[in-house]
């Protein structure tokens, strides 16, 4: 199934037609390349006009978009090796969850993220990247073998929340969050975070704490979807499009709030037309921070990482 | 009607204690047993039901009565206050929700932070108020906790946190997640220093406080029937699709599943806090916090 956003579908149907136009020239020898170049030059222009000015709402529609790559996507393209490790040691594997040992042009890293499905099967395993206390846990686990043998830690945010359900509460969700959050704040190794589509909550921040936190030009981040917002602050769901412009959202948003250190650019269009493209970037990005960190003591990344929290937040004092 | 059955209703509500005192003058009515009570009656029963045990929601300088020595808690931190760094509009200003909520509590923020003794021993004291925004944890609150534990680092003594609160401050946006991460991290340091946290949940706590600080201490005690968790019971409903169980998110039902370490009475809380704070005090320290304590009030 394909599927496409409202606002790219000129873009799209822009594209399918240049894509028409080769492939019937391909056979013939009809010299369409000025056509061609014409129509090329208009999609360049449409893709600047419908992605330079996108709304908070539409940006986090893109962050959702379902050819958006996810972790292990990120992973293939790397081409690094991957040994995926699985479950906490206390309850059972979190698909939502993934984490492994990741040797990532030429470093050894722990590489952890959220998980989504590309297909309804795939997602219905996966939960739709939401993951229960036993995935947290899982993160945790991993990140603490790397700590103890000196490697760095990555890690890719991709969820809509972590997972609220019965079984979830039941196996403390909020603890495991909350010691996610209390252990990684002293992890005397690097930490990397990126936020590669979309930042939900708590169930984002349960992985999310780090020395450098980046972000994709078009994902989000956000204390509750905008959804979510809307349908208590607002008290109709259907007014996401104003909570998600009230909570400002966007990478661009995050950056002037000092919540984020970098915005990492996306292909034009959005990550999902060129996974590779998007995968060199955040590649390349990751890979400078985490050299600019490797020189930094274990105390010293400890001191920094909280000092940087402790200055989140706006407050007046008399 | 019995203990048990109040625990079991339905759909409990989230009502304050102090709302109804001016209309219904004297008397009360139990929410759960329909019981009038007399208002001195409840009082001293510490706004529980005296008939079934259902505990009344109850404001920060109450639960500080209840649990601090008389006269000795001293408020620390009262000057930091919210902003509204997103110019935050939903169906109402921020700034005016702000202002209503001072107006309301007399308190300046969400959470009333502060040094006290308890049956003797000094501790830094915050007790969240879930009538001030639903107790909801936004940059003030944030810092004022961080700040608190940093004290409690500072003067070598326990930290004692009493939750009650919805979750996030939304009108803060990012900035309310990440209060956090931030009241988190401190909250390591102070583990790190081996100082102890207790924390006691009462009713609610859910969302962003439960999945940080109130989920972070030592030992964690919980007043009985108090909704406890990380999402809303509405949330999950909408989720999955199905009726809860009977006594979901209650204090007994994270008992039974490990979550919190004991469900005490309102009652008890104090004598059971101060217990908790005696075994895990150096008292070769105790002698050398009275001299400072005494420095410190001379000082101030």
């Amino acid at each position: 199934m394909v599927a496409w956003l409202e606002f790219e579908k000129p873009l799209i149907e822009l594209e399918q037609k240049i894509d028409e136009l080769r492939s019937i020239a391909d056979g013939q020898s009809i010299d369409v390349s000025r056509e061609l170049k014409r129509l090329e030059a208009k999609a360049d222009g449409l893709r600047e006009q419908i992605y330079g000015k996108l709304s908070r709402w539409q940006t986090a529609q893109i962050a959702r978009h379902p050819r958006r790559p996810y972790t292990l996507d990120y992973v293939r393209h790397f081409g690094a090796d991957f040994i995926e490790l699985h479950g906490d040691r206390s309850f059972g594997d979190d698909p939502a969850m993934v984490g492994g040992l990741c040797f990532l042009d030429g470093r050894r890293v722990m590489l952890i993220g959220h998980q989504k499905g590309r297909d309804t099967k795939e997602n219905i395993r996966r939960n739709f990247g939401m993951a229960h206390p036993e995935g947290y846990r899982k993160a945790l686990r991993l990140m603490k073998l790397a700590a103890s043998f000196g490697r760095p830690i990555v890690t890719f945010v991709d969820t809509p929340g972590a997972h609220p359900g019965i079984g979830a509460e039941e196996r403390g969700q909020a603890e495991a969050i909350a010691r996610n959050l209390h252990e990684m704040s002293r992890l005397p190794v690097p930490i990397v975070v990126v936020v590669i589509g979309e930042g939900g909550s708590g169930g984002a921040l349960g992985i999310g704490v780090g020395d450098r936190v980046l972000m994709l030009e078009y994902s989000i981040y956000s204390v509750i979807s905008p959804e979510g917002c809307a349908s208590i602050l607002f008290r109709d769901a259907s007014r996401a499009q104003e909570a998600a412009e009230a909570m400002r959202i966007s990478a661009p948003d995050l950056l002037s709030l000092g919540v984020i250190d970098e915005l990492i650019e996306e292909p034009p269009g959005g990550a999902h037309r060129d996974h590779r493209a998007a995968a060199s970037a955040v590649l390349a990005a990751v890979t400078r921070h985490l050299s600019e960190l490797e020189d930094l003591s274990g105390e010293e990344l400890v001191r920094l990482r909280l000092e940087k929290f402790l200055a989140m937040g706006d407050y007046r004092e008399a | 009607m019995d203990q048990v059955s109040w625990l079991r209703r339905r759909k409990p509500g989230i009502k304050d204690a102090r709302k109804r005192e001016v209309p219904d003058g004297l008397w009360r009515k139990c929410e759960v047993c329909g019981e009038i009570i007399y208002h001195k009656e409840l009082e001293r029963s510490l706004w529980t039901c005296p008939k079934c045990g259902y505990h009344f929601r109850i404001g920060s300088t109450q639960y500080r009565d209840i649990l601090a020595d008389p006269g000795s808690f001293v408020e620390l931190l009262s000057g930091i206050e919210s902003t509204d760094p997103l110019g935050f509009v939903d169906s109402r200003k921020y700034t005016d929700r702000l202002r209503d909520a001072k107006e309301k509590t007399g308190l300046s923020s969400a959470v009333l932070s502060g040094s006290a003794r308890i049956e003797g021993r000094l501790v830094m004291l915050e007790l969240l108020d879930f009538g001030f925004l639903g107790g909801s944890l936004g940059s003030a609150m944030g810092e004022k906790i961080a700040r608190l534990a940093r004290m409690a680092i500072e003067e070598r003594v326990p930290l004692v946190t009493l939750a009650s609160s919805g979750g996030a401050r939304m009108q803060e946006g990012i900035l309310s997640l990440m209060q956090m991460a931030k009241t988190s991290a401190m909250l390591a340091r102070l583990h790190d220093e081996g100082l102890l946290h207790v924390v006691i949940q009462t009713h609610p706590t859910t969302g962003g406080v439960t999945a940080s600080f109130a989920s972070l201490g030592d030992v964690i005690m919980a007043e009985p029937g108090a909704l406890i968790g990380f999402a809303g019971p509405r949330v999950i409903q909408q989720t999955i699709k199905q009726e809860l169980p009977e006594g979901f998110q209650r204090s007994e039902f994270l008992l039974e599943h490990g979550m919190v370490d004991v469900v005490v009475h309102r009652k008890e809380l104090r004598a059971t806090l101060s217990k908790v704070l005696e075994f895990f005090s150096d008292d070769s320290r105790d002698e050398a916090e009275d001299t400072l304590d005494q420095a410190r009030k001379q000082g101030l």
